[in-house]
């Protein structure tokens, strides 16, 4: 045994040797993807956008209106729920916004279900009809975690919250086959005509357990899916909820915006 | 040496071929095969992924303690897939959403490891790099053939350009929607296995286990 193969059985050598090609494909990964992203991004901003073009689409139909739909996009002001048109709803960047202390409030872990941790202090509504403050519908962007990806989807709700018209989601990463389910046409048209909020407008509406698929506070889950169900569930019953858009859509409610 | 270069190119396409001869690498031949452009960019995947490991392997397997060997291959190997997963989800997302998982699958694709571990531990950067586009080619090649038949036999299409018009556009063509389920490709497979050698004896593997001769069982 040469000098050299000596060496090659210290622990100390694999270690170095291990530690160099770590860091040499971390480098590699890191450079890749820190280049690439803006692609990437805008490959999600334009599925972003296929998507609400698809709701928008699909609504048409359920709201009866003739000559489309005509949506405005307006930015809320979460904890009061009013609107804060200082904010141009076109550039805002809600995903930018929650990251930064600045623009966005840190969510207690207790009232957390959801695991956000942090989120946004605005948020971008987009309505139809709101000619005289009172909008025909309302579609919120709606986030959570799934089982092991972000969901980031829309959901559209009729002018007074009472009844669900449609959620979507746009972005996913989860199991294809199981928690990717929620992306299809069939279980997206679980939704709607679901009622989100009971008479003392506190949220009911629930996905997954135990329950009977016809009540209107229940949306089935997926089968095989059950940490991506769970994710839907905590995520819609946050944004329905205090720290979401429950105070704006109170308002809208009362008619005070 | 130029022959023997172009031997590790070609040697893997037919005579030692990994799917067909080895057997490997058939859970993703199954999944990516019901169109040809998704096999198409597995197979440019693979290979291009079995091309750098090999050449990557080759060139530190001097360096290499034979404890870690197979951990530093396999992340030599991730790390490439994540590379060709993010270069799919910039340049052709739409194609690299349905393919999805499968990309993420080749770091556990036999074909892959087996080449590190087999060849390029033991030959130089040139002739390993050459191996492993051989053999991502060899793969690629049953890929296209199968997704070929189950594209023109379940769609009546090819590369997504209709080839027969489906009876419901008021065609003659009646999609066999067999061709697109899984089992469909493992039919396929073992046609393509069995015609390679029938045409090629040598290539049948030895039987593991020989019937004992009924005729010394019986008598008395």
């Amino acid at each position: 045994m040469g000098p050299a193969e000596q060496l090659k059985q210290k622990p100390s050598y694999a270690l170095t040797v291990a530690l160099v090609v770590a860091v040499v494909c971390a480098l590699v990964v890191s450079i890749a993807a820190v280049t690439l992203r803006p692609l990437d991004q805008a490959n999600l901003k334009a599925e972003r956008e296929a998507r609400l073009a698809s709701i928008l689409e699909a609504l048409e139909s359920t709201v009866g209106t003739a000559d489309g739909l005509d949506i405005q996009a307006r930015v809320v002001e979460l904890d009061t729920g009013a609107y804060d048109d200082s904010i141009d709803a076109n550039l805002f960047d809600a995903v930018k916004a929650g990251l930064d202390p600045a623009t966005s409030t840190s969510i207690p872990p207790e009232s957390d279900p959801a695991g956000l941790k942090r989120r946004a202090n605005h948020a971008v509504v987009y309505l139809s009809g709101d000619d005289t403050g009172k909008p025909e519908l309302i579609i919120l962007p709606v986030w959570g975690v799934g089982y092991q990806s972000a969901l980031r989807g829309f959901l559209a709700l009729d002018g007074k919250a009472e009844r669900i018209h449609a959620l979507k989601f746009y972005e996913q990463g989860e199991t294809p086959g199981l928690g990717s389910r929620i992306q299809d046409a069939e279980w997206e048209a679980k939704w709607p005509g679901k009622q989100p909020y009971n008479a003392n407008r506190e949220v009911q509406i629930e996905v997954g357990g135990s329950g009977h698929s016809r009540d209107v506070s229940r949306v089935d889950g997926i089968s095989g899916a059950t940490r991506t169900t769970q994710g839907v569930n905590t995520l819609i019953r946050f944004w329905l909820g205090d720290l979401g858009f429950g105070p704006y859509l109170e308002r809208l409610r009362d008619g005070d915006n | 040496m130029a022959a023997k270069f172009w031997q590790s190119l070609t040697n893997p396409l037919v005579s030692d071929n990994p799917v067909t001869l080895q057997i490997l690498g058939i859970c993703s031949a199954l999944a990516v095969t019901t169109s040809l452009d998704t096999a198409l960019v597995m197979t440019i995947a693979v290979t291009t992924v079995l091309g750098i490991s090999g050449l990557s392997v080759s060139l530190i397997r001097t360096w290499l303690p034979r404890s870690i060997r197979i951990i530093v291959q396999i992340t030599i190997i991730a790390s490439l897939v994540i590379l060709v997963d993010l270069i799919l989800k910039a340049y052709l997302f739409e194609l690299g959403k349905r393919l999805s998982v499968f990309v993420g699958l080749i770091v556990t694709n036999c074909i892959v490891l087996g080449r590190a571990e087999g060849f390029a531990m033991r030959n130089g950067p040139l002739p390993s790099l050459l191996d492993g586009l051989g053999n991502g080619l060899g793969y690629g090649m049953v890929l296209m053939i199968v997704g070929a038949i189950r594209e023109l036999a379940g769609h009546g299409s090819l590369f997504g350009a209709p080839v027969f018009l489906p009876v419901t556009q008021g065609g003659g063509f009646e999609p066999l929607h067999l061709m697109l389920l899984p089992p469909s490709a493992f039919f396929i497979i073992a046609g393509i296995i069995w015609y390679i050698r029938h045409r090629r004896p040598e290539q049948v593997e030895e039987s593991e286990y020989q019937a004992p001769n009924q005729q010394e069982g019986q008598g008395s």
